[in-house]
């Protein structure tokens, strides 16, 4: 070890930031709504009274929860252009950049864990609230859009926003498919320079800066919109 | 879908003259077992010890603690396995870093994964210990202590043997996740399931079949593990107390 040269975070810095940081943030951001849609809507199949609906979205669920996330991603990275393919119609597989394929990917994989969390939220609220709304005349889709939904959200809040940290800290693993997010951007500089100590230490002190000042306002959230009961 | 299946490449030799395909897999599952294994020795042995000093009576204890806990869980993991084998070695004294660097194949990579993904794991155990020992009342401490116990006994042989029962479930989805996150050890060179998975894919061309093959095994596995751990809660159930507690856990 020939001394630190910390010299290499101060001419790399805009470069992760610019590039590898925006690519982390965007995608964590797009998953976070992509999945949340995608897995209320699951959590409402699993709660739903036709069985099928149910059976599918658990198995699904299951399915994601029970592998590991970098398999989960090789397999949508090599899936996604046959699937494209499908649905336009082509004889080959169609080219997608590694952004679209990883917000696919996660999208996808997190909504599974977003559903578990919606589901618990939707079964927090007394059961009274769906008959007091049917018994207005609202239907299946306005009680739970009007009624349900909106007190599952602000109960599950500070739960999916730490299930939100995780998916931050989750997307890093978009390097088994060489994408260029925070750690991506600084790999390809640490192996260039042949800096690893130092950016590895510095991708390490970022996350956790974020991170951690994250679960502090999760924190301080779930203590203000905390219901007395 | 254009795609030319062909189940019969897991009978095909692998490149590497180890045997077929098929072997080659079971072997990447043998690595993800024993990493998995390993790390969580070392997961539960220090998560239980953080998890319990949590909860004593000593402020700078449960700071120190605390800050363990916050270090390892806001760092991704992969960020840590890369730290664990770029930047440990190189911080290590001259000749120990050297001897680690040199470890022959796989144990180069093994070791550092190891360490990575059971110290990573042992906060999470920790959360759960501590949560295990909070959700006892109180009563029950004080009990130990009014029957004349000294802290260290009243949390072996009163609160411990509880808590333990009480994050079992929790514990669970905690082992089945060190088995799913010892899949990011490919990044450091390990071969383990996913990553012979990949390299499968690399050498035949014949990418689902080699992933379906991995999802088949790591569904096995987890369904293994969800059996077993069953039979133990069984097993060391207290009669009389309803076991509640479902784990939901991160990944």
């Amino acid at each position: 070890m020939s001394g630190y040269d910390f010299d290499v975070i101060q001419r790399s810095w805009v470069y992760l930031f610019r590039d590898g940081m925006s690519f982390t943030l965007t995608l964590t951001a797009l998953a976070m709504v992509g999945g949340i849609f995608f897995g209320t809507l699951l959590a409402m199949m699993r709660l739903s009274r036709f069985k099928a609906l149910g059976l599918i979205a658990g198995g699904y669920v299951n399915l994601m929860r029970s592998l590991p996330l970098v398999l989960v991603i090789f397999w949508f990275f090599f899936l996604v252009p046959y699937i494209g393919a499908w649905i336009i119609g082509a004889q080959d597989p169609v080219r997608v950049g590694s952004f679209l394929s990883c917000l696919i990917t996660f999208t996808m994989f997190e909504a599974a864990y977003y559903c578990e969390i919606m589901r618990a939220g939707i079964q927090s609220i007394p059961r009274g609230q769906v008959w007091a709304g049917y018994a207005l005349g609202l239907n299946y889709w306005h009680t739970m859009g009007r009624v349900v939904l909106p007190q599952a959200f602000r109960n599950m809040l500070p739960v999916l926003l730490t299930q939100t940290i995780i998916l931050f800290q989750d997307t890093s693993l978009v390097y088994v498919i060489s994408a260029t997010d925070f750690l991506g951007a600084a790999s390809k500089v640490a192996n260039r320079d042949y800096r690893l100590v130092e950016m590895y230490t510095f991708v390490a002190v970022v996350y956790f800066i974020a991170s951690y000042s994250l679960s502090l306002l999760v924190k301080r959230l779930q203590d203000k919109i905390a219901i007395v009961r | 879908m254009n795609y030319n299946w062909d189940w019969g490449i897991f009978l095909a030799a692998e490149p590497g003259g180890t045997g077929s395909y098929l072997k080659y897999l079971v072997v990447g599952l043998g690595w993800t077992l024993a990493t998995a294994l390993a790390a969580w020795a070392i997961a539960l042995a220090i998560g239980s010890v953080v998890g319990t000093l949590r909860t004593t009576p000593h402020k700078w204890v449960v700071r120190l603690g605390n800050a363990y806990v916050e270090i390892f869980r806001n760092v991704p993991l992969i960020v840590q396995m890369f730290l664990w084998f770029f930047v440990v070695p190189e911080l290590l004294p001259k000749d120990l870093g050297d001897w680690v660097k040199q470890m022959p194949p796989p144990w180069g990579s093994y070791l550092p994964a190891v360490m990575c993904l059971g110290l990573y794991t042992s906060v999470r155990v920790a959360e759960q210990v501590k949560a295990g020992i909070n959700s006892l009342s109180r009563g029950q401490g004080m009990a130990g202590t009014a029957l004349g116990l000294t802290l260290g006994q009243s949390y072996r042989c009163v609160l411990l043997p509880q808590a333990f029962r009480i994050v079992l479930p929790p514990l669970t989805s905690e082992f089945l996740n060190v088995i799913k996150n010892s899949s990011v050890a490919l990044t450091i060179g390990l071969l383990e399931l996913t990553g012979r998975a990949r390299a499968m894919q690399e050498f035949s061309f014949k990418v689902f079949e080699a992933f379906a093959a991995a999802t088949v095994i790591y569904l096995l596995a987890n369904l293994v593990v969800v059996l077993a751990m069953r039979a133990l809660e069984k097993k060391v159930r207290v009669p009389g107390l309803i076991s509640a507690s479902q784990g939901t856990g991160a990944h």
